[in-house]
Formats: C-alpha cells, sequence, structure tokens
C-alpha cells in the first residue's frame, strides 16, 4: 500500500505490525486515545531500603525471562556503560528474544553486537542506530525487527501500551537508597534524564542504577521514589569524558559559514522573527554558526526569544546567560556547558520527552515552536528528508526530534551541504523517508535556497531578501552535475526495519543490504 | 603505454582515492573498493577504463581505493599512477593522452 509521502509499504509487513500506513501529520489530531498503566509492586513496609547488591539480583528480582522488553536511556551518549552492563548480565543468565527498548542506540553499544547475532536480543526500537548494531540490521543480522521511531514517538509508544516495557533501566547521575533520581551532579553528570521519565511511569519494574549513591532524599529530583522499584549501585555508569565534550569550537569551514549566514538572513526576513518569538537548532557546526550570527542581529534590533528547546549547547546557553533568551527548556545537553548552565541558571527547566515532543498528548513544546534549524544526510525534491539510512543503505542516524520539530514549527528549516563527499545530498527521492516534505519549509544550501512551493507565503515574505534562491529541482541538478546522478543502492528483499511516524503508522521500510555488483 | 613497475597516486583523504597499477597478465585487471560503490561503482569503472584506453593501457593490474572521489580526481590519479609506473615525470603529453 502506498503512504502520504509515496512510499509501498508491503501487506506483509502492516500484517506484522498491525500498522497502518502513513497518511500525513496530521491525520489523527483530535484523537482519543486510551493510555494504558503499568503493573505496580506496591511498597507499604517501612524497611527504607530499595537497595540491591548486582545487576544479575536486580534482574532475578523483576523476573528476567525470554522475550521480555527492556527500557533504556541515552543520555550518556558514547559514555553510556549501564546498556551494555544489563545485556551482558542478561546473556550471562541465558534468556533469550530480548526487545531492547532504548531512546537511542550508538557506536558505544557496539559490545552488545555478539547477543544481537546469537538471539539474545532479537527486536530493537530505538531513535536510530549508528556503529555496529547499525550495521548488524542493516546486514539482516537481527532476527526481528528494528523500530526506528522519534523522541516523541517513543513516548507515545509507551504510553499508549504498543510497547509495554518491562523493565526500564534509568542511569542515575546521583540516586538516594529510596530511588529519587538526580542528574546533576555525581562523576556521570549528563544535566537531564529527560527520556527516562516515561519509562519510570510506565514500566512494570523501574531500577535505578547509580555509581554516586547520596543521602535520602535527593532532591530535587527528575524521577522520584515513587517510581522507582529498586536501586543497583555500580563502579561505573558513564565515562564523563564521552557524555559531553567542552563546547565545540565555532567552525572555520567557509562553506558552513556560508550556510549559517544563509539560514541567518532568512529567519530574520520572516514575519516569525519578532519579539517573544521561539527557537530551537541542532549541534551541527552550521547550526551552531548560525545561533552565533543570529544573536548579533537579535541585539541590533533588540529581539528577545521567548523559549528555546534543545538539545542543547553552549550557544543557547549563552543567549539565556545574556538576556537574550528568556527560557530554555531542555531535553538533552551535549556539551559541559550546558550541563552546567542547568544547574546554574534558573531560567534553564528539565522537560520530559513527553513534554518536548510526545504527539499523542495534549499538547507538546514543539507544536509552540516558530523555528527549527535540522540538518538532513538527504533531502528529495519532495522536501522528504533522510537521517537514518545511510546513502550507502546502512542504518546509520537517527530519527531523534527531527520528525517532532519539523511537524511542529511554524518554520522548519533545513541546513544541508549541496554535497558530501561524492553524495548529493540534494536528490530525485531519498534512501529512506524519515520526515515528510510536508513538514519541510526551507532548504539551504551552499549553493543557494529552496523554499517549499506550498509555503507561498514564506517566499511572498523573503523575495526581497537578496537571497540566492532556487527550486530544490535547480539544487538538485547542481547536485548531479557535479557528483553525477547516483545509482540506487542494491536492496535484498528482507525488511529489517521500519521508520515509524510520529503517529505510529509507517512511513518506510528498511531493507537488508545487498553486497555491490556491476552491472553486466 | 606498457606498464613497468607497480606504481601509486592519490590518498586515502575525503573525497580523494588511491590508485594503484602493476604489470597485468594481458588484459585489464580491475578492482574498487568505495564508500559510494553502490551509487558510483559503475560510474567509476567506466572513467577507469576510458582514462586506461586515452593512455593506451591496456595491459594492467587496477585496483583503487575510493573514499568518494569525483570523476575528475579519479582520472588524474590514474594518469598519476600510470606515469609513476613508466618513469615519466617530464613532458607529460597535456591535451593529447592527458586529457
Amino acid at each position: 500500500m502506498i503512504n502520504a509521502v509515496g512510499r509501498e509499504i508491503p501487506e506483509e509487513i502492516l500484517k506484522l505490525t498491525g500498522k497502518e500506513v502513513f497518511q500525513g501529520t496530521h491525520h489523527f489530531d483530535g484523537k482519543i486515545v486510551q493510555k494504558s498503566g503499568p503493573k505496580t509492586r506496591v511498597v507499604i513496609n517501612s524497611n527504607g531500603s530499595k537497595l540491591v547488591d548486582s545487576i544479575h539480583d536486580v534482574l532475578v528480582k523483576c523476573g528476567l525471562k525470554d522475550g521480555m522488553t527492556l527500557g533504556f536511556h541515552h543520555h550518556f551518549r558514547n559514555g553510556d556503560k549501564v546498556l551494555n552492563l544489563v545485556v551482558e548480565e542478561c546473556h550471562k543468565m541465558g534468556v533469550r528474544n530480548l526487545t531492547i527498548a532504548a531512546s537511542s542506540l550508538g557506536g558505544q553499544n557496539d559490545p552488545i553486537v555478539p547477543y544481537i547475532e546469537d538471539g539474545t536480543i532479537t527486536n530493537i526500537q530505538s531513535s536510530g542506530v549508528r556503529g555496529g548494531i547499525g550495521k548488524a540490521i542493516s546486514e539482516g543480522k537481527l532476527k526481528g525487527l528494528a523500530i526506528m521511531r522519534s523522541h516523541g514517538a517513543r513516548v507515545r509508544a509507551i504510553e499508549t501500551g504498543e510497547t509495554k516495557i518491562d523493565i526500564a533501566f534509568i542511569g542515575a547521575p546521583t540516586a538516594d537508597e529510596y530511588g529519587n533520581l538526580g542528574a546533576n551532579g555525581g562523576k556521570a553528570d549528563c544535566g537531564v534524564l529527560s527520556y527516562s521519565a516515561v519509562d519510570a511511569q510506565f514500566a512494570d519494574y523501574v531500577v535505578a542504577v547509580t555509581d554516586n549513591l547520596v543521602p535520602y532524599p535527593n532532591l530535587p529530583a527528575q524521577i522520584t521514589q515513587t517510581y522507582v522499584d529498586y536501586v543497583v549501585v555500580v563502579d561505573e555508569i558513564g565515562d564523563p569524558k564521552k557524555i559531553a565534550t567542552g563546547a565545540a569550537k565555532p567552525t572555520t569551514d567557509q562553506r558552513k559559514l556560508l550556510m549559517a549566514q544563509y539560514c541567518t538572513d532568512f529567519v530574520t526576513a520572516t514575519p516569525y522573527f519578532k519579539e517573544g518569538f521561539s527557537y530551537q537548532t541542532g549541534v551541527g557546526g552550521a547550526s551552531i554558526a548560525s545561533t552565533i550570527s543570529l544573536a548579533k542581529v537579535m541585539k541590533e534590533r533588540n529581539i528577545h526569544m521567548s523559549f528555546g528547546v534543545g538539545g542543547l549547547t553552549k550557544p543557547m546557553c549563552d543567549l539565556l546567560d545574556e538576556g537574550l533568551c528568556r527560557t530554555l527548556v531542555d531535553t538533552q545537553d551535549f556539551d559541559e556547558d550546558a550541563i552546567k548552565n542547568i544547574s546554574t541558571n534558573p531560567r534553564h527547566f528539565y522537560i520530559t520527552a513527553g513534554e518536548y515532543a510526545n504527539p499523542f498528548n495534549k499538547g507538546a513544546y514543539v507544536n509552540k515552536l516558530d523555528f527549527v534549524i535540522l540538518a538532513s544526510l538527504e533531502v528529495d525534491v519532495h522536501f522528504n528528508c533522510n537521517v537514518v539510512v545511510g546513502s550507502d543503505g546502512y542504518v546509520t542516524g537517527a530519527q531523534g526530534g527531527h520528525p517532532d520539530t519539523a511537524a511542529g514549527a511554524k518554520c522548519t528549516i533545513v541546513i544541508a551541504p549541496i554535497m558530501q563527499g561524492r553524495i548529493p545530498t540534494i536528490c530525485t527521492d531519498v534512501t529512506t523517508v524519515t520526515t515528510p516534505g510536508e513538514d519541510v519549509d526551507v532548504v539551504i544550501t551552499d549553493y543557494g535556497i529552496a523554499i517549499n512551493p506550498k509555503r507561498q507565503d514564506l517566499i511572498e515574505a523573503t523575495k526581497d531578501s537578496g537571497l540566492p534562491f532556487k527550486t530544490i529541482e535547480e539544487l538538485r541538478d547542481i547536485a548531479y552535475s557535479i557528483t553525477g546522478e547516483p545509482e540506487k543502492v542494491q536492496f535484498g528483499d528482507r525488511i529489517v526495519g521500519i521508520i515509524e511516524a510520529r503517529d505510529g503508522t509507517i512511513m518506510d521500510v528498511v531493507r537488508e543490504i545487498k553486497p555491490f555488483e556491476f552491472k553486466d | 603505454m606498457e606498464i613497468k613497475k607497480p606504481a601509486v597516486a592519490g590518498t586515502m583523504e575525503s573525497s580523494d582515492c588511491q590508485v594503484t597499477v602493476e604489470p597485468g597478465n594481458g588484459s585489464v585487471e580491475f578492482s574498487l573498493d568505495s564508500a559510494v560503490a553502490h551509487q558510483f561503482g559503475n560510474q567509476i569503472r567506466k572513467v577507469t577504463f576510458e582514462t586506461l584506453k586515452n593512455l593506451g593501457v591496456d595491459n594492467v593490474k587496477i585496483s583503487i581505493v575510493d573514499k568518494g572521489a569525483l570523476d575528475c580526481t579519479i582520472k588524474a590519479r590514474i594518469e598519476g599512477a600510470v606515469f609513476r609506473s613508466v618513469g615519466q615525470d617530464k613532458n607529460l603529453p597535456w591535451g593529447g593522452a592527458i586529457r
């Protein structure tokens, strides 16, 4: 069946997943949904401690068995140790057919690849996958299906019961013996525990894993004792050097600086750029450079940001500290400055991933965004974006909040160089669709800017800006004139993963990779 | 031209390619390891054979490790490797075999 972005979703996969095809971003607006509730093992006694000696013992207490779904967060990013520790113990205990439902997975989790190959793990649900796990999925080593869903969609799936988490593991930079969890302080300081909030509220068993036990009560707590069953102390939950690095040096890449300037000139030419506008941006060099150049214009024109959303980095925190931005709402911290800022600036707030982006609650922060500045691996002439599957066909990226913010923001801007290496970023059809073109308003490249024709209002508002406007087809043609027209990646028949839309429908499928063969 | 000794041109940097030529066994033996094989493998092979033909090379083992080089780069690296293999670094045929 063909979906709203023109992708053929095979019947077999609709049958297997019980899902529908994607029918448009706002198809379910106003729908009534029933939330599911977790089992709760009540604590009436006054014994006073939830401490358990080891990961092994806690898995026994939680009744770990074949086929269970385990939840994890990725706030420790490349430094995460919790997921590997738990999965390794599951493997030792001999359980099979586990589903890993993580907010994201990356190269730090490469040690679990053998457990995919041996059937300990047979299903994966994640924002996306980088590194060895992505390779394993694309090469067909995962026996079940990989479901790639956005940060907002993960919350929706868990709250509606589509994903039932049996045991959630929450790596906590600080914890007390009764399960009050904080994200500030400790060896593995990560700033916020936003992705874990839904795990805490909807998993049957919730296990806190910490390397920093503090006196009771550990307040303020981002996750409170009423949700936590057990607390386990281990040597190390994350490698601080890999959780966050120092703030990225502002880029000196002329191509990125050019795109950043185009972005600032475009943003400031739109009617949304006025006192009290709202804004989210990414962590790429061009995005950060555009935040810095935007700050200059804000100062010149005395315009303030009402709130910024992130995925936060130093330049956004600088806006807050300088009074150019009134409030930051935070779901993840990408550098040490952002982690420090949330504990020092009282207008920098922790929000949950659900508050940030869940399409099936009563209104998420993304709905209140004026601008979002995004990146993309590929953008096609239908303005569809691909941020999960590399042009070589391997799963190599993550949806993150890309589809959520694109859907929510009034002006969604994608910054992408026209080519990366020999790969044309602007192409005829993206390898897989992760964010539908209906939600992408502007594409900024180093060779010009294309506005989605459905946004005649933006075309009209910016026509005298002096910016180099082109059609998206013209940008594609420029790219192909340099790189040559690419052939399609050769895929096998087997479907190894699905790209889920925010609302749980199927946006696209990911097929097994096939080794390259020359024609004839 | 006859390939006399093994020669290399190019690097493993992004957007470059490393071309190795060795004396052949009577034909062109081509091997490719490319980061963009799926999209441009056939095109890279076509450019390689055209470039070798222009140079008059029909007996060579040529292997290319490609890191996303454009056609012009691939062509230049092949020409570099071939002229190195015959020890010619002066009086190169600009506008002739090299075009």
